[in-house]
Formats: structure tokens, sequence, C-alpha cells
């Protein structure tokens, strides 16, 4: 038999949370939170200090800021004038245009991923739409311009020649502007741009059905568009309203290849082939020479169009993240 | 008595046929239909792709030249030939100071929200205003910094683009970050809880290594994204013609601020400047792009 030797009991290790680290772990928490802190200080910063700066011209326009379709900041005579109401209408237009068109192809693009696509060529559609959204905005923008602009002009004319004789339609397709630079170019380019985000959102959002209810649709002989009506729309349509709301919030903030394209004037008119302007694209095209109260009114644009973007966005997160989490747990 | 009805007499009719042809054919033609417009809306969202990147190709390459890439920009939009180096300088330091700054905030706020914050209601919060934070224009982050850092040093810089670029890759990192974090397999973390590793070490030492392929694939990503972000560029660095290598003094440029520029000039020489720059973008951008896929495919975590 051996004997064991009975070894120097050592004092059983300290676990009670008072050893060294401690204070490195607050540190440590205690930057990471500060971090995150920062995204929720950057908004509010934006905010306040572009709202302070905008004030002059708040304070000059009062409400006419928004309600007034007068942008005069050279006069030849008196004040300035700044009444953002084209800008305002010239966004929502070429937004809606681009919902319009862009939001039909998305879907298209999603249903297609989740439900018909063979395997391979679902690698190459991921790949096609991550390609669009790689593309930088400012060569969208150029080649809209450059290239799309004048040969979408032929179109235009047609459809305008077409429309002419019913009422109504020819006030919305009127006489195209000579550049082709116009609302609906802006519509149309916003529309590719808008792709890739509303496809990815909608694609997360449909891929939540459950298989049994797409199953017990074919097992009641529905055919795989009925299949799609029947059971996957009805289970994923609040998160495609989210989807479709982030398209719109994407849409009213670009800036470059809007400008570029939508023609630069100062127009409301239910003419889509007439040139105008939108709140971001003006910023961008006036910045440059601007001073004083015109400056501060560009700034105005600004808090008007960030307050919209918010708000757009935080509804569009709420729906989705709601509807994703009845989605998923139905699914369960 | 019940009289049960023989089958015999209850029908002639067979099963019902399930055969496609069978089908009612308006039903039939719907589903045909929809089906050849579900494929359709891929095809047309190829085209748009291909057609922009052949012209930016076709136009852009026969300007590209190793004059073009190195040297100083003409001061006369009218004049034609080389000259894009400012530009491209530009876009490297501005981008890079901007990546330094938001990519290691946004790992931080990442470790706070997978980490340590959770569920927890300010972490939610937290969370869906870095998702807000996304969708602000990029013009809005121009407008921002010209208030609190151009107006206060009453200087066009191009450090303030940076800043501006950090602030829209901020929640792209923060988000694309927390999902990685999300992915490391919490086996690891108590495997090094219970050896004694504190929470901060732990995080450091185990689960960041884990997960660092995915963070960085998605901070080429948001590098890639602010790379090619113009608008806040416009209000903030100003205009420069000549290499300006100091970011903290001095105004500078940038490719996309120079395809801006130059695009909306009616001048061929501006024009094909514009083409030229959009290509070497365009490149830059790509490279980012597939160096992102390379690190994941690489290095991917094991997903449980």
């Amino acid at each position: 038999m051996t004997t064991r030797t009975t070894q120097e009991k050592a004092a059983p290790p300290d676990l009670t949370g008072r050893s060294g680290g401690v204070r490195t772990e607050r540190l440590f928490s205690g930057w990471t939170l500060a971090t995150g802190f920062l995204v929720l200080a950057i908004l509010a910063l934006i905010l306040v200090t572009t709202t302070r700066q905008a004030w002059p011209a708040f304070q000059d326009m009062g409400l006419g800021f928004i309600t007034s379709s007068t942008w005069d900041p050279n006069p030849a005579s008196g004040n300035p004038v700044f009444g953002a109401l084209a800008f305002i209408y010239g966004t929502a237009v070429s937004s809606l245009i681009a919902l319009l068109i862009g939001v039909p192809i998305s879907i298209g693009i999603a249903l297609f991923l989740t439900e018909l696509a063979p395997r391979r060529l679902r690698g190459l559609a991921i790949m096609v739409v991550d390609m669009l959204a790689a593309i930088p905005s400012v060569v969208f923008g150029l080649w809209g311009v450059l290239v799309l602009a004048p040969l979408l002009v032929h179109v235009y004319r047609w459809v305008h020649d077409v429309a002419a004789p019913i009422p109504g339609l020819n006030s919305i397709f009127g006489e195209p502007v000579g550049t082709g630079r116009s609302f609906m170019t802006a519509g149309i380019i916003l529309a590719i741009m808008i792709v890739p985000i509303v496809t990815s959102i909608s694609r997360e959002v449909l891929s939540t059905v459950p298989q049994a209810n797409k199953d017990a649709a074919f097992a009641l002989g529905a055919t795989q568009w009925e299949m799609i009506t029947g059971a996957v729309f009805p289970h994923s349509f609040g998160g495609l309203v989210g989807a479709v709301m982030l398209g719109l919030g994407r849409a009213m903030g670009e800036t470059i290849a809007v400008s570029l394209v939508i023609g630069g004037a100062t127009n409301i008119t239910p003419n889509v082939f007439a040139g105008g302007n939108s709140m971001a694209a003006v910023i961008v095209q006036q910045f440059g020479e601007s001073s004083g109260t015109f400056t501060a009114a560009l700034i105005g644009l600004g808090v008007v169009l960030f307050a919209l973007t918010v708000v757009v966005n935080l509804a569009a997160r709420l729906v989705v993240r709601r509807a994703e989490v009845q989605l998923r747990g139905a699914a369960t | 008595m019940t009289t049960t009805v023989p089958p015999a007499e209850r029908a002639d009719v067979g099963p019902p046929s399930l055969r496609r042809a069978a089908l009612a054919p308006r039903r039939r033609i719907t589903n045909r239909v929809a089906m050849v417009a579900i494929t359709l809306a891929l095809v047309v969202a190829v085209v748009p792709l291909a057609w922009v990147t052949v012209s930016v190709l076709a136009r852009g390459f026969e300007l590209l030249s190793w004059q073009f890439l190195t040297e100083d920009i003409p001061n006369s939009y009218r004049r034609h030939g080389p000259g894009m180096a400012p530009a491209i300088v530009g876009t490297f330091l501005i981008t890079g100071m901007a990546a330094l700054m938001a990519i290691p905030l946004g790992v931080f706020g990442a470790i706070y929200l997978n980490e340590y914050g959770k569920q927890k209601p300010l972490a939610q919060v937290i969370r869906t205003m870095a998702d807000v934070m996304t969708g602000v224009p990029s013009i809005v982050m121009g407008l921002f910094i010209y208030t609190v850092v151009v107006v206060a040093t009453g200087e066009q810089t191009g450090f303030a683009g940076s800043l501006a670029l950090a602030c829209l890759m901020l929640p792209i990192v923060i988000r694309s970050s927390e999902e990685i974090l999300r992915l490391v397999p919490d086996d690891l973390r108590q495997a090094s809880l219970a050896l004694g590793a504190r929470k901060w070490r732990t995080i450091l030492t185990v689960v960041l290594p884990a997960a660092v392929s995915g963070i960085a694939s998605g901070a080429l990503l948001a590098v890639a994204r602010a790379a090619g972000e113009t608008a806040p560029l416009v209000a903030t660095i100003g205009i420069a013609f000549t290499v300006n290598p100091n970011l903290f003094s001095g105004q500078n440029t940038a490719l996309p601020a120079q395809i801006f520029r130059n695009a909306s000039q009616p001048f061929e020489g501006a024009q094909e400047r514009a083409w030229g720059a959009a290509v070497t973008l365009v490149v830059i951008v790509f490279v980012f792009t597939v160096l992102a896929r390379v690190v994941v495919s690489r290095f991917a975590i094991k997903e449980r």
C-alpha cells in the first residue's frame, strides 16, 4: 500500500470576484457602452446642430419654409425667399415613381430566390443584387445623365404622343424636356438603386413563411402562383410593407444620382417628363455657392429631410421587426 | 333498415385528374404568366447592372493610363487629357482615416450590443437607432459635419470628410459585427469563463479572434460603400487640383466628388475625366468587395 503524502492544503482560489481585473472589467464594459451610446449621441447631435444652424432660415420663413413654392435665393430686389414646397414635391414624385417601378421588381426577385430558383441560379441572382448595391450612386448618376437620359427622351416623346388624346394621362405624360433630365429619369435611376435593399429585406421576410403553409396550399390543389398569393403574401404582408418603406427612405435621401438626372428646375407640375428638383439634390447643387441665410435654408432642407427619413426608417424597422417576431413565433 | 348505395352506382367518373393539363385554362395561364413575370424581374435587374458596367468600362478604360493615375487635375473643365491623382490619393486618405475611426468604435459598439446589452431595453434602442442611422441620407451627414467641424474651424479639410464618412460607416460596422458576434458559439465563452478568465479577457482573447474574419469582411464592405459616397464630401472637403497629402489643413478632393463635378459639366474633356474617375472608383470598390468575400470564405467561422 502506498501512502499518499498529504499535500499542504493550498488556499482555495479566490472566486469571489474581488481579485485583480475588476477595474479593467468596469473600464472595458463602460467603454463599450460609451461606443454604443455614440450612435444615439450622433443622431441627437445631428438634429440639434443642424436645426440651430438652419434657424435663421426657419425664423425668416416660418411655416412658409415648407408651404411656399417660391425659392429665390438671389432676387434682383427685396429679401430672398426660401419656400421648399417644390423640392418636397420633387422628392415625393421621384420616390413614388421609384417605388412603383422598383418594388414589383424587388419582390419578384425575392420570390424568385425563395420559391423558384434552382440552387445554382440562386447564387448568381444574389450576386447580381449585391453588385447593384456595390455600385456607387455617383456612377449611376454619371451613367444616367450621359447615357440613359438622352436615350429616354425618345421613349418619353413616344409615350407623350400615345397619351396625348387621353385626358388625365396627357397631363401626367406631358411634353418631355429636351435633355431627358426629369422626374421620370430620376425615378428610374432611384428604382435601380432601391432594388438591393428592398430585395434583401423582402427575402428575409419571405423566408419566414413556414413550409407547412406552402405545402398545405399545394395539397389543396393550388398552383404555384395561387400558393404565393394564398399562403406567402398574407403571411408576410407586414414585413413586405416594412421593406417598401425602407426603400422609400433610401429613395428620399438619395442625393447625387438624383441631382444629376432630375433637371434642376424649381417646378411643381403633374408632368413626370418635366425637369424638377428634390430636397437632397438642391442641397448638393447649391451648397457651394451659398452663404448666410441661403446656407441656413439649405441646411434647413437637410433638417426636414433628416426628420422625414428618420420617421420613415424607424417606422419601417419597427414594422419589419414586429412582423418577423410574429412570423417566427408562428413558424415554431 | 338502412340501405347503403353500392359504390358502383355512385359514380362512373374516376378520381380527379391531378395533371397540370387538367387545370382550368384561366388558372393555368395566370400561373404561367406570374412565373414568367417573377423570372423576368431578375432579368430586369441584370440589364442596368450590365449596362452601367459596360458603359463605365468602355468609356473609362480608354482614358485610363499611367498619366491619368499620376498627374494633377487640369484646372479647366474644357481641357482634354489626363490627371486624377489628387482625387485617388484623396479617396484613399479620406476613406482610410474614416475606417480608422469607425471600425474600432463600431466593433466596440457591437461588443456592447451582443455581450453586455443583449436584450436590455437600452441595447434594443441602440440597435434600432443604428438601423435608423444607416438610413440617414448621406448628404445630411455632410451637413452635420459641416455645421460641427467646418463652421467651427472655418476650413474645409479632408479630415472633415473623413468624419462624415465615419458617421456613415459606424452603424454599418456595428450591425454587421453584431451579426457575426452572435454566431460565435456560447461554448467558447463558457469555456473561457470557466477557466477563470474575466469577461473582458474572454471577449478580447476568445470571442473576437473567433469572429475576426467576419468582422473584417463587414468592415471592408463598409469601406467600399464609404469610398463611393459623394454627397457628404461635397459639403466638407472643398476642391483641390493638386495632391494634398495633409488631411488636417487645406481643401482636398476625392474620386466621387470629381465624378460629380465633371459629370455636370457640358464640356467633353470634363466628361471624359468623369468616366475615367468612375472606372477607377468602380475598380477600387470592386476590389474591396471581392476582398471582403475572400476574407469570409477563407477564414469563415464554423456556424453552429
